[in-house]
């Protein structure tokens, strides 16, 4: 089985104060269909800047970047936006949702931006949604929902346009433990589900529990890779 | 993709758009109002000038193209009249005199103007009949001193003129009314020259020169010659004149450009006004909407979407808000009392709305640039 996401050597420098600053430093990695990993690391790590790479919002300053059989490094900045459309599903940790769309409109927002929407496209969204359990929610704003509510629906705007990679940012950063369990056992499922590579940005390492691996990283290099699950489980433990 | 997210942003927040759409039909308002005054102080400056049945107007040389300060001989007029190119000359008279209203109203000031019959400067009348000589009682008053007073045909009128330090009062019949012709922000009432001479005011009664003097002399030319052509061989061929079209005539009426000019520039004040208002309004929306246009690019939309999604909301409330405040200014003008100087001309009510819907956009250039400036990576707080 090919890899969705490959990384060879990837590393991000940034110039400060005429020092160079190596963000992410000579990352390989590779995520595999159906495969939900944990990228932890504690803050200044590199794990936001390596994430920035694999959604092609950064290009790498050496390396590169494999997603779907297509290599990021060679395209130009129309393309890498019509790919992030196209094959990423993002979720970030604040400002997720378009304020004056209803949940149903944020959904079907991202196969309006692909041209995929039609007449069937609603039926879509709205099943999606009840398999997130916000049936009852589809017409109101997302200021009149919860926390764990609004990243439900941040969660069916990522997947609804069936991309090959879902990344989140610290998805879980301002809920409970509980709605962020929910809502980590959520991607989780879906991920597995639909095929998905899935990458989630964390640095609380108690969401690890629904995840298949492990990339730990500090200082911008990876320190770790773990997908046995009692290393995971025990790692979990260790916090 | 752009319409339909700038339709549910204004449609969800409505009522701030509405605001919003409010204060740049205030806007509109003003620069309508503006418009209108403008060209009703212009109209009931140059309005006799502009409806001359004329090409050319010949003043006495050096009076800096002022018809009260320009003194012409009648003899100068039948000189004019031997010019080649030349179809008719008639001489113009002015001063100013009041209707005296016998229904106890305040007399009506008006502008008194000595005409030839069948000349250049007499007015078509629009009832009634035309003057038939130079002289006699005849009156031909314009539709302002009809909308003012209530004469009509057939009428006697009381004119008071100060003459000397005596207020010296004659009897004029109405033999015919003409469409509005003010001059110099008073009604008109024509009369024959003769008659003009001698009813203005003057040092004594009788104090007429020996030669009969105009003010101006109207030229009517020949089809087939350019008046400017015409008005060089006046000036040639006759002593201590100069010439004008009438255009040059009326913008150098006194008061006349600084009164424009005061005008446009409150005018032009006020666009800017509207374009800094609504640049304020919409770069404040853009400062707030930057972390999610961050979201929106990070997902995939283009600056394209997100570039067209601004400017069709900013087309969508400047249009609302302007024609808004058309209808309300139009609304306001109905119940505007008819001697307050206001006309709402076609022309410039069309240029002002233009040029107001024009100002949106301008003004929100800025938001434009702002919107399509914003790095996706902002989503994910690696930039600012």
């Amino acid at each position: 089985m090919n890899p969705i996401i490959e990384t060879q050597a990837i590393s991000k420098m940034y110039q400060s104060n005429n020092v160079t600053v190596r963000a992410v430093d000579q990352a390989s990695i590779s995520i595999f269909p159906g495969e939900f990993v944990g990228l932890v690391g504690p803050s200044g790590s590199g794990k936001t800047t390596m994430l920035a790479m694999l959604a092609a919002l950064l290009k790498p300053s050496e390396g590169e970047v494999v997603i779907d059989h297509v290599n990021l490094s060679k395209m130009n900045e129309k393309e890498r936006v019509i790919f992030r459309r196209q094959k990423i599903g993002f979720t970030f940790q604040a400002n997720n949702l378009i304020p004056y769309l209803t949940v149903i409109e944020n959904v079907e927002l991202m196969l309006r931006l692909n041209n995929l929407y039609d007449r069937k496209s609603r039926e879509q969204a709205e099943r999606m949604l009840i398999r997130l359990g916000l049936q009852e929610r589809m017409n109101n704003l997302p200021n009149q929902l919860s926390g764990g509510e609004r990243q439900r629906v941040s969660i069916a705007r990522s997947m609804i346009h069936n991309p090959s990679v879902i990344l989140a940012d610290e998805p879980t950063a301002s809920l409970d433990t509980q709605r962020a369990f929910q809502v980590t056992q959520t991607y989780a499922e879906l991920i597995h589900e639909n095929g998905k590579a899935g990458i989630m940005v964390t640095h609380d390492l108690r969401m690890c529990k629904y995840v298949d691996k492990i990339i730990q990283i500090a200082d911008g290099k990876i320190t770790s890779v773990l997908s046995d699950r009692q290393e995971i489980e025990a790692m979990i433990s260790c916090n | 993709m752009a319409i339909y997210l700038a339709f549910k942003e204004v449609w969800r927040n409505r009522g701030r758009f509405f605001l919003f759409s409010l204060v740049i039909a205030l806007i509109t308002t003003l620069v309508l109002f503006i418009a209108a005054l403008s060209e009703g102080l212009a109209n009931a400056n140059k309005q006799f000038l502009v409806k001359l049945d004329a090409n050319l107007l010949v003043f006495q040389k050096n009076v800096d193209l002022s018809p009260t300060t320009s003194r012409i001989a009648l003899s100068k007029r039948n000189d004019i009249t031997r010019v080649d190119g030349v179809e008719s000359a008639g001489a113009l008279g002015f001063s100013n005199v009041s209707i005296v209203l016998s229904n106890g109203e305040k007399d009506l000031g008006v502008s008194l103007i000595g005409v030839e019959a069948g000349k250049p400067g007499e007015p078509p009348v629009t009832s009634g009949r035309n003057l038939l000589i130079d002289r006699g009682n005849d009156v031909i008053i314009d539709q302002n001193v009809v909308d003012d007073t209530g004469l009509k045909l057939g009428d006697r009128i009381k004119v008071k003129s100060i003459q000397g330090s005596k207020e010296e009062f004659y009897y004029l019949d109405v033999v015919g009314i003409t469409d509005g012709r003010q001059y110099l922000f008073q009604p008109s009432i024509f009369v024959p020259y003769n008659a003009w001479d001698q009813i203005r005011p003057q040092a004594a009664a009788g104090a007429q020169l020996m030669e009969t003097v105009s003010n101006i002399i109207a030229v009517k030319v020949k089809s087939g010659y350019q008046p400017s052509d015409v008005g060089l061989r006046i000036i040639e061929q006759v002593k201590d004149v100069e010439t004008t079209d009438i255009q040059t005539a009326y913008e150098s009426l006194p008061g006349y450009q600084a009164q424009q000019s005061t005008l446009n520039t409150q005018r032009g004040f006020t666009l800017l006004i509207g374009i800094l208002v609504i640049g304020g309004f919409f770069q404040i929306q853009m400062l707030q909407k930057i972390p999610l246009i961050g979201v929106m690019k990070a997902i995939g939309a283009s600056n394209m979407t997100v570039a067209a999604a601004v400017v069709l909301q900013i087309i969508l409330v400047t249009t609302f808000g302007v024609l808004f405040g058309t209808f309300a200014t139009l609304g306001l003008a109905a119940g505007i009392p008819g001697n307050v100087p206001v006309i709402f001309d076609g022309n410039s009510v069309a240029v002002a709305i233009l040029t107001l819907l024009a100002i949106g956009p301008i003004g929100g250039l800025v938001s434009v640039r702002m919107a399509v400036s914003v790095e996706p990576l902002i989503a994910l707080g690696l930039s600012n």
